[in-house]
């Protein structure tokens, strides 16, 4: 059986620290028909939390700006969520995902976004160019639940 | 947001909700006002209400951590859940930050 798209959603917001806890919420709204334990809706809610965050703090830097979410899972229960800005984008990536680092010093930034996506999520991308922005694409196998799949007529 | 309990040199900070960016950066704006009072020694927070945390409560921590030990203090975290305690393993708060479970407290 090919691999199909079961559900797909986009969505675009202002780069503003309130639609951090929005986004949290979309991505649960969307991965509930796959019925996911409580572990995982927490893991990924994590990593967009992350993904989301870089978004607004580092992509944009406060200034005015668009997140997009998008996200689809498939037949074989894989989830995606790409987190997309076009912000101000990354000269080098590898070192950017390296703990503890951040350019955001006296901020309290951590330096640990990319880790927790890491170790949240199955498999993290990232494509990211100077002027242009950053997309982090976040993917996770949910354990698909029979009742999770499409109802036939 | 957070409620805050003031012993002697204890500060007991209950935090609840959602610890992201957005609620770590109001946090720190009131909590670096009550670490301006010098008695303050000890910083203990108690994650144990908290909803959802991501990696900006580590920020949170470690930027308090910073300050208090400046002047010979100490941070502690109370009661994280299984999720919390691996995000402050992972980044290595524990390294420089207490951990408290429920039966040890004083």
């Amino acid at each position: 059986m090919s691999v199909r798209i079961l559900n797909e959603m986009r969505l675009d917001f202002p780069a503003i620290a309130e639609n951090e806890g929005f986004a949290r919420v979309v991505v649960s709204g969307f991965m509930l028909p796959l019925n996911p334990t409580v572990e995982t809706l927490a893991d990924v809610k994590t990593a967009v939390s992350e993904a989301v965050t870089n978004a607004i703090i580092h992509g944009y830097g406060g200034e005015r700006g668009t997140v997009r979410l998008h996200g689809v899972y498939t037949t074989e229960g894989l989830l995606y969520i790409d987190v997309i800005d076009k912000g101000r984008g990354m000269a080098d990536v590898e070192r950017a995902r390296q703990p503890f680092f951040t350019t955001a010093e006296g901020e309290d930034r951590s330096g640990m976004g990319f880790t927790v996506m890491e170790s949240f999520m199955d498999q993290v991308e990232v494509k990211s160019a100077v002027g242009e922005g950053t997309t982090v694409r976040l993917i996770k196998r949910v354990e698909l639940r029979d009742e999770a799949l499409p109802r036939r007529a | 947001m957070f409620s805050y309990d003031l012993r002697r040199s204890t500060l007991t900070v209950y935090l609840s909700g959602e610890l992201d960016h957005r609620m770590a950066a109001g946090v720190r704006q009131e909590l670096d006002r009550l670490l301006d009072d010098m008695r303050v020694r000890r910083l203990v927070f108690d994650v144990s209400r908290l909803e959802f945390m991501d990696s900006s409560g580590i920020g949170l921590i470690i930027g308090r951590y910073k300050r208090l030990s400046r002047r010979g203090g100490s941070v502690a975290v109370a009661d994280p859940d299984r999720r919390i305690d691996r995000l402050f393993q992972m980044s290595g708060v524990y390294q420089v930050v207490e951990k408290l479970c429920a039966e040890g407290r004083a």
